[in-house]
């Protein structure tokens, strides 16, 4: 047991390192260094650097498309991918639905979907929760009737992040409504461009357009679209859900969020002193590391017990539980670093405004991120869930 | 990288797990606490010659296993799950480790008897005014011929009862809190002008104020190393409490878990309450960091002191947070029974308890990381 990297290891880093300052989109790194929204196109544009270099799936299979690497390579590219503050691929495709196609789709399926998954040719949605199914997720009422060779989709989806893009969703419908709730769900692929879909935006508290709600009106799906049995949906829902935890830790990307921070710190003053020399301040940014060190730890543990055959199992929701709490806690801190100009609304200024931003560069996305990311306890499960998990399959409560 | 155990790690694992779970049961433990000593030395000797468990952190050329943190980590984790009274930390982590980093011909002479059971070291390092300073010393070392002097009071040292010697740390020169001029000493307790005054402490162990008075070492008792020397064991040490501070918290968690799946009250079992259920997952997920900060101090203590030291007191200060969270809500859910001497989970809490202050407080730690990692 060690935590060295071999020679192998380092060449490898050393190359991850070279191919991002070599390729990472130049407009991508101006707008984040700005603090611009995102567009579709700026997601896409580091997702084809990936795709073109074979990078863009590194936990798949080989066969469908993954790198092959070892557990410490991939830490390593996230580290890495981390580390330059390169942004996140969008999840829907390449950690969602397309682990679900590859593990309980049909050839057909598989053949269809997978490569243009990878390509970032079809931008992918997840319509699970409903107005009335958000932590009770298995009482959806979304319904799929049969019509010959066609469901027919009726119902309501909401929080459906990204959909505004999408090109195709993966929906959790109702196919049976006589059994258990969990046993009368199909898990569908839905073109998001069928007649009957209407998309409305949601804005959230940062002012962002991220989430939507999807209204589905007499949707035609044909019934080669369904992923896996009949009514056996919620299998392929549970598969997803733990797939979707593991990626939830966000390891790397909390270790830039708090290098951020003491970036931060040391520049702003307190009096006579940086920000970071504040005995009280300071104190929170190492307990934040501290947790941050432990929850990679923990992840590691995972992966090795992964590498050894286990799980991901029903840990996974402790890696889901502390991520999103020391996500929040960054933000958290940025804004109480940003003092009097966590205030300022960039939106306020209007269309079309060239000028410099009120106050330090990154202040005016601190108040919008503390605000934005009060969803991760409640997404992917809401942490009350996940303990709900842990006391039920954990310890056996 | 690679986190796997080899199949020699496991199995020693299972061995000391097997035989604790023979010897160990809460019963026999309090029946422990009851004799004279304070202790079954039967048990002691059993892990060293029956289970040859004792050489499993040395060197070959010392007699030893080839093993190291590791392997220390292993015993001290399944001693906690037990909370056993043995001197397996002050011995073979701290003993064993500085005669290790040392060298020399006490090393020689010195690892093979604790391999064998024959040597039981106790560490007396803290004084009374000094908190976790460990430069903070008034015991004197003073030069006299060959050998040296030793006066001063020790306090709290913990298996000093049952020790055949003292590693002890005292000033050869400098002012009070001075890094120079402090240095370790291993020497035979016994030694003429020698008193100790002794006493249980609140965990189940064994201690002492240990007063020397005017008493005569040889020189070859010194082991080089100085300050430096004394950190990089306690930090070994602090990681070794850890390990077994994620033995209680695992069983902290499962006895809990298990209490509130008999206990019924309101008609049903008290685990079927979620606010219960909550709070044990919340405990799980802490015994789960403690686990995490264990193995993370346990392969950052081969690093350069600066980052060793980081990464321990940031274990360290984990650890301590994490297991006051368990073990205060392991009591609070058990309710009345949790505070009394009866049921097992209590004298947990009492071990457990004293780990977060063993070898430096949350606060303490987290001071010293901050002053290692932060710019001033």
């Amino acid at each position: 047991m060690h935590i060295d990297f071999s020679p192998e290891d380092l060449a490898f880093r050393d190359e991850v390192r070279t191919f991002i300052a070599e390729n990472y989109p130049a407009e991508l790194r101006g707008k984040q260094d700005e603090g611009d929204e995102l567009s579709k196109e700026d997601f896409l544009s580091w997702h084809r650097v990936l795709h073109k270099k074979g990078w863009v799936a590194p936990a798949w299979p080989v066969e469908y498309g993954g790198t092959g690497w070892t557990p410490t390579q991939r830490f390593i590219f996230s580290e890495e991918t981390a580390r330059a503050d390169c942004i996140r691929l969008m999840p829907f495709g390449l950690s969602m639905v397309g682990p679900v196609i590859y593990t309980f789709g049909t050839p057909e399926q598989k053949a269809k979907f997978l490569p243009r998954i990878l390509s970032g040719e079809d931008w992918w949605c997840q319509g699970y929760s409903e107005p009335g199914a958000g932590s009770d997720l298995a009482s959806l009422r979304t319904k799929a009737e049969r019509d010959g060779d066609h469901y027919v989709v009726n119902g309501q989806k909401t929080w459906t992040t990204m959909a505004q893009h999408a090109d195709w969703g993966f929906f959790l419908v109702r196919t049976n409504p006589d059994v258990k709730q969990q046993e009368g769900i199909s898990f569908l692929l839905i073109d998001m461009k069928s007649p009957g879909i209407e998309v409305r935006p949601i804005i959230t508290l940062g002012g962002e357009h991220e989430v939507n709600e999807v209204f589905l009106d007499n949707v035609r799906v044909p019934i080669e679209n369904r992923v896996y049995e009949e009514d056996k949906g919620w299998t392929c829902a549970k598969f997803l859900l733990a797939h979707e935890r593991t990626g939830i830790a966000g390891v790397a990307g909390s270790k830039r969020g708090i290098e951020k921070i003491k970036e931060i710190a040391t520049t702003e003053m307190d009096g006579e002193r940086a920000l970071l020399a504040n005995p009280f301040f300071r104190r929170k940014v190492a307990e934040l590391e501290m947790d941050l060190t432990a929850l990679e730890y923990t992840e590691l543990r995972t992966l090795a017990g992964e590498a050894a055959g286990k799980g991901p199992g029903p840990e996974s929701s402790v890696l889901k539980i502390k991520g999103s709490e020391i996500q929040q806690r960054i933000t958290e801190l940025a804004l109480e670093a940003a003092g009097h100009y966590g205030a300022p609304y960039f939106r306020g200024f209007g269309e079309g405004d060239n000028e410099h931003p009120i106050g330090p560069d990154w202040a005016h996305r601190t108040a919008p991120s503390y605000f934005n990311v009060r969803k991760t306890t409640i997404y992917g499960g809401s942490n009350e869930v996940q303990r709900g998990i842990i006391a039920k399959m954990v310890l056996g409560l | 990288m690679d986190l796997s155990f080899t199949e020699t790690q496991g199995m020693l694992r299972e061995t000391l797990a097997r035989f604790l779970a023979d010897t160990y049961d809460i019963e026999s433990r309090k029946k422990m606490l009851t004799r004279p000593e304070g202790r079954d030395p039967g048990i002691w000797k059993a892990i060293a010659t029956e289970l040859g468990l004792t050489c499993a952190p040395f060197a070959e050329e010392h007699g030893g296993m080839g093993g190291g943190a590791i392997e220390n980590m292993i015993m001290m984790e399944e001693f906690g799950k037990v909370i056993a009274i043995e001197p397996w930390l002050q011995t073979v982590v701290i003993g064993g480790g500085a005669l290790k980093h040392a060298g020399g011909a006490l090393a020689e002479a010195t690892i093979p008897a604790i391999i064998s059971g024959d040597c039981v070291i106790a560490f007396a390092y803290a004084e009374p005014q000094g908190r976790y300073n460990l430069a903070d010393i008034g015991t004197t070392a003073k030069a006299d011929g060959a050998g040296y002097v030793l006066n001063g009071h020790k306090g709290v040292v913990y298996a000093a009862p049952w020790a055949t010697h003292l590693l002890v740390t005292a000033r050869t020169g400098g002012g009070r809190r001075d890094r120079a001029g402090v240095e370790l000493f291993l020497i035979e307790a016994n030694r003429p002008g020698i008193t100790r005054r002794d006493y249980p402490t609140v965990d189940g162990f064994m201690a002492s104020e240990v007063y020397f008075e005017n008493v005569a070492i040889p020189g070859e008792a010194l082991l080089t190393g100085g300050i430096d020397l004394i950190e990089r064991v306690v930090d070994e040490a602090t990681v070794a409490v850890c390990a077994e501070a994620s033995g209680i918290a695992r069983t902290m968690v499962n006895s809990t878990v298990e209490y509130t799946k008999q206990r019924k009250q309101f008609g049903q079992p008290i685990g079927k309450f979620q606010v219960l259920q909550h709070r044990m997952s919340d405990m799980f997920v802490e015994a789960e960091q403690v686990s995490s900060m264990a193995l993370m101090g346990t392969l950052k203590l081969d690093e350069a002191p600066e980052a060793r030291k980081a990464a321990v007191s940031m274990a360290k200060a984990k650890v301590g947070k994490s297991l006051k969270f368990v073990g205060q809500n392991a009591i609070q859910t058990h309710g009345g029974i949790g505070i009394t001497m009866e049921l097992a989970i209590g004298h947990y809490f009492k071990r457990g308890t004293m780990i977060e202050g063993q070898f430096g407080s949350i606060d303490h730690h987290l001071d010293r990381f901050e002053a290692l990692t932060y710019p001033a």
